[in-house]
């Protein structure tokens, strides 16, 4: 999304070296996605469409209910559908899961980002990329552990789901949460949020889904995005959603060491010319070599 | 619904089935995961796929489509073998304990009740009655013993439904058929309720309404009917498929399921004749012994002043009907040239109603269509060639189209009828587009210009069009709110208290709040007698918005209105004993306080009619209980049975010389058409997606983003053994004709073995077409069968025979 | 450059031709505007330098096609230069004297041909470091990676093109270090930049740096031009 004052105080802002100002204290806010009571109906990826006025070109049917078939420019969130046999349950399940951006307490995209304040995190733990400072360059791309940025071949800038930012800023909830009819998307401060889940994890430990869990990865350090998973210890059967993400170690030597390192090593080398310079002073050629080269070229032949 | 949506929370156990909730009624569904959350309800689902309910169910039992009434039957053996049933229940609030009479049987063998005329393909239901006392009330055996007693029969019927003939019969695994009858069986207390809730899975079958029935049977065993969280739920299909059935938008029905008189019931005191609601036992209310003050209002609405004593208040100018015309004889008689113009309004039949190859050759018969819609049909197109999607030939096509644009919901004011009856008003929400005219003016511009033909020129009929009362206000545009008041109705002249003559209930001109003071005598008006009190002296009832639920039981009494009188759980009395006390703590919901009957609904029941008078809570019923075997009111028989689809893989194992219902209607042409398992080895099933509505949404852009194309799902089994791959193009063909679509290859398409053979289910959504933005497609109704319900003459869609060929070319991923 | 000569202006020789020079000129250019532009990117402090180019977005199409440029004109410098690059067995000597070089004691260092060792390093380093930066250059092209993708029927994992981010970024480092050394060689040997400019070298210049390579240019004759 695209906005010149941001509605909430900032704690995070891409490719600034300058310290933020203080933000006020917020309640730290989160989207928690029950896929227990997920039925795929899709109506989150309507009200997103609605809501961002995105159209995602018509695409075909490949074999399966997703559609369209991955997250695109025009197609912020997105269902996907997994079938898994429960050798425990002797059932089959048909996991579905709502993908979308997770708003990372520590986003890689934003670490990624070379474009000062083109990717922001507010106070309540929002992720939004700003458009006017976004350059196009895809790097939010590799730093996201969750695969999410897409960039549009259009207009050259990065889109994701905003968590709804403007709506929240009116204290709303977030389009999707709104839509969805059987309360699988709840909206609410983080804490009341882990509360609900922990409602819902007894609840489905009494189902007999004895590994029901929270999805609240801490390698990110905690995402806004949260799932409520029946299969906690098995997070790729849900699309391949990742067990125990973490920003890419590539990722992390790219924008740290690598970029500390070069520097120096730049700085180092122009440093060693001057101080050569200054030491051994210049290389001049001296009249002898002229006489010599002249004797050897036959004076003015 | 008996019940409604927001009761649905109430549940302990919810069974889904013949529906898929969590799919076509996503927003409904959500009083499931409510149940779920809230009351630990457990879901089991029973359907031929793995469907989005199943997703999130407790427990899925696959099942051939089509075998529903077997398995329901076989639930029912279980719970009367094991003892599993409300027995106080039973006892006292169903027909168990009524004697049949002599004659009456059951032909296990041939699988025919008593009374079956294989030429006419009907029954002589004389002998479906009850044994009648010497008092002139039906004979009972409270007792249950009496073999002719309709438990002692109920059981003796549904003995032959073991686990191990369902398992042979549906392809559902014993132990998992079993399982579900354990979660079922938990509700035959009177302290856990079970709610069914089922939609078009159950009805699209030549025997739907028996399986309904079935399902009926199952509730009142387990004393699940009249108590919260309980009932047996229909998922309307529209938004306001209720509303349509409420105003009796059928060819042989008056609003509020009064019945249009046939054309032997030639006088007013004929047609009363043959409605007698006599109580059948002493004490009974037998409600419908109002039926008379109803029909009066209904006609005192249609014909106004020109309604009157002296003419039977009109009933001459009501139309007398010779046979039914559903949708399937209206285009079967198009298609012999019998019919020369068609109106549709809202309606696409060349997408819905089964053999498309048939319906396009019927609407070139026609001299004239036209098309009210909001959208461009299909139907509106029939003539336009869309290669192999529609392949017609303009040239030799003399059909005229007249396309009247009208608004789409939110584009008019008016009222919509959901599931649990409640009548919500809708505002306007946007202006239409270009020249679209609601359907209220279309329809009175249309009718005036009629009326003014008929003035001039006379003709056939006239005196029926020149009687009917037109007094709005602007004759052109009559508003929702005029039509609301009129449907509600409103005294002409005092209505007075019977008991107390000198006491007026109504003063002449007031809108009436309630049925119970309409009048047989003119004195009354009101087209539909439910809806009365939907409009009051107060004001517009259905456009109230009041959440509040103060009783937590759902009963949201502020919402809109509810017919009848602003009732959500039908049936209640039956929510307490006999005497008038809960049967549990836990489900206490209407009771009797000593002066009345109380709780948080509307009492299903005379208010102050204490408990002492025996009178039963099924006060529809004469008998003024429910009934487990229905008399003479099916045309296929008073206990269901199972009967296989008309096109089935296999023979009814039960009685293969009457292998499918023989009650049912067939006509010439179609018969022929049906197709055998050697050609077409796979059952076909048909549905909705969640991502579409009917055959509407595929113009919407939004919608086709996220269901874009018409597919195909079959099971990796089936796939492996004709070698098609996941996304490969399909050819699927009846004996019909053929679609083509992408295949998707599926886990949640289950392979069953039913009696010892591997049955294939092919599965294909309903929603696509050659007009709109998704990707054009031939349509599922150019397979399927034109045979319908033999009580309702819904087309059989759920299950028929298929094959299916892999195309060449690529698959897309 | 003065005269070292009191007899007048020194005697020069020919090192490259023109279009040697335009061909050394693209890649300097298009090296300096890739080296701001693809700095702009690589540390916030440095952002600014996207200003040059009008901004983040011009700098973020602008530096691919900059380095495709880049890369075409390295290839010409390369098929030019390679020959005279190839080591030798006097590259050994003069590494193993480095010392002396580094004081601008030539007279302690073999008779050199047109390239001494440190001019090869940078010579072969550069060539390895364009082609790696071109590689992964175009694994972090946004937009038209799709379409490369397609044309090699190959498609990139994420973590690979997180690789290309990190390679692409220490190749940049080490290119620019070396392109450092480069022009500071440049601007400490007095003389050498008129190589680039005019075309030619003092004689004597010759004598003191690329002796054998004098030696080699008078004998052919045809390269030698008198003073003015």
């Amino acid at each position: 999304m695209s906005t010149l004052q941001p509605a909430f105080d900032l704690v995070k802002r891409s490719a600034t070296t300058a310290e933020l100002p203080a933000a006020k204290p917020t309640t730290e806010v989160a989207k928690l996605i029950d896929v227990s009571k997920c039925i795929g109906c899709k109506a989150c990826q309507v009200a997103c469409m609605e809501w961002n006025d995105l159209r995602q070109d018509i695409q075909e049917v490949v074999g399966v209910y997703d559609n369209p078939h991955d997250l695109s420019p025009a197609t912020w969130t997105l269902m996907r559908f997994a079938e898994w046999e429960n050798p425990e349950r002797g059932q089959l399940e048909w996991l579905i899961r709502k993908d979308g951006c997770m708003h990372c307490q520590d986003p890689g995209c934003l670490k990624a980002c070379p474009s000062p304040g083109a990717i922001v995190q507010y106070s309540n733990g929002i992720v939004d990329f700003i458009s006017e400072h976004c350059i196009g360059c895809g790097y939010c791309v590799k730093g996201c552990p969750f695969n999410i940025p897409r960039i549009s071949q259009a207009d050259s800038k990065a889109y994701k789901c905003t968590l709804c930012s403007d709506r929240v800023a009116v204290g709303q909830g977030p389009a999707c949460a709104l839509a969805c009819p059987t309360k699988a998307i709840s909206f609410g401060s983080k804490e009341a949020m882990k509360k609900l889940a922990a409602e819902r994890i007894t609840d489905l430990k009494g189902r007999g889904y004895s590994k029901a869990g929270l999805y609240d990865p801490p390698g990110v350090q905690g995402t806004h995005v949260m799932y409520v998973l029946h299969h906690a210890d098995k997070a790729p059967l849900y699309a391949g959603l990742a067990q125990d993400p973490t920003i890419s170690p590539l990722v992390e030597a790219w924008k740290g060491a690598t970029k500390y390192a070069g520097m120096a090593l730049i700085g180092a080398t122009a440093v060693f010319g001057i101080v050569h310079h200054l030491l051994t002073g210049a290389n001049r050629v001296t009249e002898e070599d002229e006489e010599n080269a002249e004797k050897l070229t036959g004076g003015k032949a | 619904m008996t019940n409604s949506w927001t009761d649905i929370k109430n549940a302990d156990v919810v069974l889904i089935m013949g529906g898929n909730a969590a799919e076509a009624h996503p927003c409904g569904f959500k009083w499931v995961t409510e149940a779920k959350h809230h009351r630990n309800a457990k879901l089991v689902v029973v359907d031929p796929r793995f469907t989005r309910s199943a997703s999130v169910s407790d427990f899925y039992c696959p099942i051939r489509a089509g075998t529903d009434t077997a398995y329901l039957m076989g639930v029912i053996n279980y719970l009367l073998s094991s003892g599993k049933i409300h027995k106080d229940y039973v006892a006292a609030y169903t027909n168990a304990a009524y004697i049949v009479k002599e004659g009456y049987a059951f032909n296990a063998e041939d699988g025919l009740f008593s009374g079956y005329d294989a030429e006419k393909r009907s029954y002589d239901r004389g002998s479906w009655d009850y044994e009648m006392g010497a008092d002139g009330f039906p004979v009972r055996d409270l007792t249950l013993e009496n073999p002719r007693s309709v438990y002692q029969l109920l059981k003796a019927h549904a003995a032959r439904y073991t686990p191990e003939m369902v398992e042979r019969i549906c392809g559902s695994p014993k132990d998992k058929f079993l399982k579900v009858c354990e979660y079922i069986a938990t509700t035959a207390n009177g302290e856990k309720a079970m709610t069914i809730m089922y939609a078009l899975g159950w009805t699209q079958h030549s025997y739907g309404s028996q399986t309904i029935r079935t399902a009926a049977m199952v509730q009142l065993l387990l004393g699940n009917i009249g108590i919260p969280g309980g009932g047996v739920n229909a998922l309307r299909g529209h938004a306001n498929v209720q509303g349509l059935t409420d105003l009796g938008i059928l060819s042989n029905s008056t609003p509020g399921y009064l019945v249009l008189p046939t054309e032997k019931e030639v006088s007013f005191d004929a047609y009363m004749g043959n409605r007698n609601f006599a109580p059948q036992q002493p004490g009974q209310i037998s409600f419908w012994q109002n039926y008379k003050k109803f029909f009066v209002s209904f006609l005192k609405t249609m014909y106004g002043e020109n309604a009157k004593a002296e003419n039977a208040f009109g009933y001459d100018y009501l139309p007398k009907y010779d046979g039914v015309y559903d949708t399937m004889r209206q285009f079967d008689l198009m298609h012999q040239g019998k019919v020369n113009g068609y109106v549709c309004q809202g309606f696409n039949p060349l997408l819905s109603v089964p053999n498309k190859a048939k319906m396009r050759a019927a609407l070139a018969k026609l001299k004239f269509l036209v098309s009210i819609d909001p959208l461009e049909t299909e139907t509106a197109r029939f003539w336009e060639n869309h290669g192999e999607f529609n392949p017609a030939d303009p040239s030799k096509i003399q059909t005229e189209v007249f396309m009247l644009p009208a608004t789409c919901f939110a584009e008019d004011e008016g009222t919509f009828t959901n599931s649990s009856r409640t009548l919500n008003w809708r505002w306007k929400a946007a202006d239409p587009p270009g020249e679209a005219r609601t359907d209220i003016d279309i329809m009175a511009d249309l009718f005036l210009r009629l009326r003014e033909a008929y003035q001039k020129s006379g003709g056939k009929g006239a005196e029926t069009v020149l009687a009917l009362d037109w007094s709005y206000k602007d004759a052109k545009h009559p508003t929702a709110d005029e039509l609301l008041r009129e449907l509600n109705g409103r005294a002409l002249g005092d209505v007075l208290d019977p008991a107390d003559p000198t006491k007026v209930l109504v003063k002449a001109g007031d809108q009436l709040t309630s049925f119970v003071q309409m009048r047989d005598d003119g004195s009354t008006n009101g087209s539909c007698w439910i809806y009365t009190g939907c409009y009051t002296p107060k004001g517009n009832m259905t456009a109230r918005r009041d959440n509040a639920d103060p009783s937590g039981l759902g009963v949201h009494a502020g919402w809109g209105f509810t017919w009848p009188a602003n009732r959500k759980v039908l049936y209640n009395r039956a929510s307490a004993d006999p005497s008038g006390k809960p049967w549990s703590e836990a489900k206490k919901y209407m009771v009797w306080d000593g002066a009345k009957w109380s709780g948080p609904d509307v009492p299903d029941f005379p208010p102050t009619s204490a408990p002492d008078k025996n009178a039963g809570p099924f006060i529809m019923n004469p008998e003024g209980v429910s009934r487990l075997w229905v008399r003479k009111t099916m045309a296929d028989g008073p206990f269901p049975e199972h009967y296989e689809p008309f096109e089935s893989p296999v023979a009814n194992v039960l009685h293969p010389k009457t292998n499918s219902n023989p009650a049912a209607r067939v006509f010439k042409g179609d018969l022929e058409v049906f197709g055998k398992p050697a050609d077409f080895p796979y059952v076909a099933t048909t549905y909705r997606l969640t991502e579409h509505f009917h055959y509407w949404t595929k113009s919407v852009k939004l919608n086709a983003i996220v269901q874009p194309e018409f597919f195909v799902e079959i099971s990796p089994d089936l796939a492996k053994e004709k070698g098609i791959t996941n996304g490969q193009w399909v050819k699927v063909s009846s004996n019909r004709g053929s679609v083509k679509g992408k295949a998707v290859v599926t886990k949640r398409m289950p392979t069953l073995t039913v009696d010892g053979k591997t049955i294939h289910t092919v599965g294909m959504p309903i929603h696509f077409g050659f007009v709109g933005e998704a990707k054009k497609a031939i349509g599922i109704n150019a397979l399927t069968p034109a045979v319908g319900d033999a009580n309702t003459q819904t087309p059989e869609y759920k299950a028929f025979l298929v094959d299916i060929e892999p195309l060449s070319g690529p698959a897309v991923s | 450059m003065s005269s070292v000569h009191a007899g007048g202006e020194p005697v020069r020789v020919r090192r490259y031709s023109g279009s040697a020079r335009i061909n050394h000129w693209i890649v300097a250019i298009s090296f300096v505007a890739l080296l701001l532009s693809g700095l702009s990117l690589y540390h916030p402090s440095l952002y600014p330098l996207a200003g040059l180019f009008g901004g983040g977005a011009t700098v973020r199409w602008l530096h691919p096609w900059l380095g495709v440029i880049l890369s075409v004109a390295f290839l010409g410098l390369f098929l030019r230069f390679f020959v005279a690059n190839l080591p030798e067995t006097t590259d050994a000597v003069w590494l193993a004297r480095i010392k002396y070089v580094l004081a601008g004691r030539e007279e302690y260092l073999p008779e050199i041909g047109k390239y001494n060792a440190g001019q090869k390093f940078v010579f072969w380093s550069q060539a390895v470091l364009v082609t790696t930066l071109l590689i992964t250059g175009l694994g972090l092209w946004e937009g038209t990676l799709s379409s490369i993708e397609q044309a090699l029927g190959f498609k990139a994992t994420i973590d690979q093109r997180r690789m290309a981010a990190v390679l692409h970024a220490s190749a940049a480092v080490l290119s620019i270090a070396v392109w450092i050394i480069h022009v500071y060689a440049a601007i400490w040997v007095r003389g050498t930049i008129s190589a680039m400019t005019s075309g030619t070298v003092t004689a004597g210049w010759g004598w003191r740096h690329h002796r054998k390579w004098l030696r080699k240019e008078v004998a052919s004759g045809n390269k030698v031009h008198p003073a003015e």
